[in-house]
């Protein structure tokens, strides 16, 4: 029973990171409806990035928590003003390849000049050791981890739908047009949420750097996977992307206790068996 | 009679005429099969092309009128796409010989294509110690290493150092279940005894779940037969769990030089493993690798598996040397190359047995603490040898059908 217990809050933790990265992509996709297929490599350029403030100009983990997101941030603006904004309107797949081909380049590129095995990166001195909590012995680490993503997530939805700003950007996906007859400057409007939504995945990177090795590769694993929590929790859902993340991760956490042969694959089979059932995702409208 | 002579003669010369232009065909074509962009990239990738580049040049073999070809592909670590390279390479592209094939379950499905066509493997990258064992064939050679070899040098002195319960965390396709299988072995042989086991899937990011479970075996040792960056990862997470700090050992069965750079020495300080190959061991491997880490963009040094490259390819021009010329028969090459002693500055002098296990010692390393380390690069201290005659698995143990009993 004590295995349980641990099992889940490791759950939890690996949540932390899918609810973080499938919040971004809901984002991306609720207000640009572009399925944004570079997330994985924006989140290894948000670690890459904290691994280099660290080593090239001694800035630790503390501000590389705020500057990684702002960087890959104004990356995915540049990206979304040089590229994506001319796919507005178009069949999604033409946004997904052009995606998809971004993230090949970027991981291409990185994994050209920093090879496959990564990169170390240390747990900030602050938050090493762990405690005892009885069942399992919890690193401090992974607890900040769950907290902050739960607050990031939250903060984040608050903004989107309970804001005025929110309410702006929801209105403008709605009906552009007439958002912008009251003056609002729209396309701007649109780049920011991209920022955004990349920020977002940013920011679990940088979180994610010491845990696992900063590589290359490391946000191509994820994403795919992320994808899946996405689709099951009902594309362009705030509060669903959010719940389903950590509710994944705890049901893969599970599955690496009883049966560790399958966990790779039970999230998508949850995904087969929700969308057979409904196929909006779980808290999907209707299109 | 007269013309009956002649014409005998015409023959003769002409049969004789044909042979020798058979055995002065003097052109190779190498193909270096690998993964060029996933996990396994760092310890074969470009790495092991480079190092074949440098053999083909370092062998002079250019000069004395023979053409050398090398081309190189990514398998991506699926034997499926492995093998239809393979095929295509041998079939259209007349490849002579394979190399480096890492990854156990795309060496195993390369092994029978290259059996199948008689067309040659040097296997320096695959863990799996059945390429020389049910699974041998006349058409390979196994270079650098092999599980049996790391259980049995990293295994038994773990266990005899007082490591007597072990727990696996094992990749869940044929090289984890081959090292498991041969490292239990090694640990009942020796008087331990293995508490569990849990199998991931390959490339997995998190181990939390699969490190608390070995925390809660109690075992003395938790032995990691996984590799690349699976490996890495498990190191650097169960630093985090405290399974160090707890009183457990890690057995890292499979590391490579590029996977204890990745960790840096913090993380990584202390780990005893097995390999067949470091830069630093004499002054011919740290000439070879001041050389190679020169050309490599990232200035890495090279791993067992591409100094294997350069080894095996070293001794298969060798051969053919002393054959006169490519005759473009694997099995006929392979057989001479089991004949000839192998002799090269990186694996110093060894011989490939009947069964395609070549012998070499293997040594047994720790990483160094931070502060021991004189530079980037100076990671192991040796602290054990065992010869070549004891390293791999004893001919009298195998099930090779090349060898006869």
């Amino acid at each position: 029973m004590q295995a349980l217990y641990a099992q889940l809050l490791v759950g939890l933790i690996n949540g932390s990171f899918y609810a973080l990265l499938s919040l971004g992509l809901a984002v991306i996709f609720g207000m640009l409806n572009i399925i944004n297929f570079a997330h994985g490599a924006l989140y290894m350029m948000g670690a890459f990035c904290a691994y280099f403030l660290l080593n090239l100009t001694g800035l630790g983990y503390w501000p590389a928590l705020i500057i990684a997101p702002i960087v890959v941030g104004i990356f995915g603006m540049i990206l979304e003003r040089t590229m994506l904004q001319w796919l507005a309107g178009l069949d999604h797949l033409y946004g997904l390849l052009l995606t998809f081909g971004i993230a090949l380049i970027v991981q291409g590129v990185f994994q050209n000049y920093f090879g496959s095995s990564g990169l170390p990166y240390a747990i900030p001195d602050e938050l090493k050791g762990g405690m005892n909590l009885g069942f399992m012995f919890l690193p401090i680490y992974r607890g900040w981890v769950v907290v902050f993503s739960l607050v990031v997530c939250l903060a984040t939805w608050y903004l989107i739908e309970k804001t005025r700003l929110g309410a702006y950007l929801r209105a403008a996906t709605e009906n552009p047009t007439l958002v912008r007859a009251f003056g609002i400057n729209v396309p701007r409007m649109i780049t920011l949420t991209y920022g955004l939504g990349v920020g977002l995945a940013a920011l679990a990177g940088v979180l994610s750097a010491p845990i696992n090795q900063v590589r290359p590769l490391m946000g191509a694993d994820l994403i795919i996977v992320v994808f899946a929590v996405v689709v099951i929790g009902g594309m362009g859902s705030i509060m669903g992307s959010i719940i389903t993340g950590f509710a994944l991760g705890v049901i893969e956490g599970l599955t690496k206790y009883f049966y560790p042969e399958a966990s790779n694959t039970v999230v998508f089979v949850l995904m087969v068996l929700v969308l057979l059932v409904k196929p909006t995702g779980l808290t999907g409208r209707a299109a | 009679m007269k013309q009956k002579i002649s014409a005998l003669l015409f023959g003769t010369a002409l049969a004789f005429c044909a042979s020798a232009a058979v055995a002065q065909d003097k052109n190779i074509k190498i193909g270096v099969l690998t993964d060029n962009s996933g996990l396994y990239s760092d310890l074969g990738g470009v790495g092991s092309t480079l190092a074949a580049q440098m053999a083909i040049e370092d062998s002079g073999l250019a000069a004395k009128g023979w053409k050398i070809d090398l081309i190189s592909a990514d398998h991506q670590n699926k034997p499926d796409i492995a093998t239809t390279i393979a095929r295509q390479w041998i079939d259209v592209e007349k490849v002579d010989i394979l190399m480096d094939v890492l990854n156990s379950g795309v060496g195993l499905a390369v092994n029978n294509v290259v059996k199948e066509k008689n067309s040659i493997m040097i296997n320096t990258g695959a863990a799996t110690s059945d390429l020389t064992n049910a699974q041998c064939t006349p058409n390979t050679i196994h270079w650098v290493y092999d599980t049996y070899m790391l259980a049995n040098s990293t295994g038994q002195a773990l266990v005899k150092a007082g490591g007597d319960t072990w727990y696996f965390l094992t990749a869940d396709y044929a090289f984890g279940a081959a090292l498991e299988r041969d490292t239990t072995a090694v640990i009942v042989k020796s008087g331990g005894k293995v508490l569990g086991s849990v199998k991931h899937p390959l490339n997995s990011s998190d181990f939390s779940s699969f490190l608390l479970q070995a925390q809660a075996s109690k075992a003395k040792i938790v032995g990691l037969a996984n590799a690349g960056g699976d490996t890495t990862n498990s190191i650097k997470q169960a630093s985090e769990f405290g399974i160090v700090a707890g009183g457990q050992k890690l057995a890292g069965l499979l590391l490579f030089v590029t996977d204890v750079h990745s960790l840096g020495l913090k993380v990584a300080q202390g780990l005893n493993f097995t390999e067949t190959f470091y830069w630093d061991l004499n002054d011919g491997t740290r000439a070879f690798s001041k050389r190679f880490s020169d050309r490599m963009k990232n200035k890495a040094q090279p791993s067992m598996v591409q100094a294997g490259v350069y080894s095996g390819l070293i001794h298969y021009f060798k051969t053919l040397e002393a054959m006169g010329g490519n005759v473009h028969d694997g099995a006929k090459v392979v057989a001479k190359m089991k004949e000839l002693p192998t002799d090269d500055p990186l694996f110093g002098k060894g011989s490939i047995r009947v069964d395609g296990r070549k012998l070499h010692p293997a040594y047994l390393f720790e990483v160094k603490k931070p502060e021991e380390s004189k530079g980037p690069w100076d990671y192991y201290k040796l602290i054990g040898t065992t010869p070549a005659d004891q390293a791999f698995r004893p001919l009298s143990e195998s099930a090779c059908p090349l060898v006869k009993k």
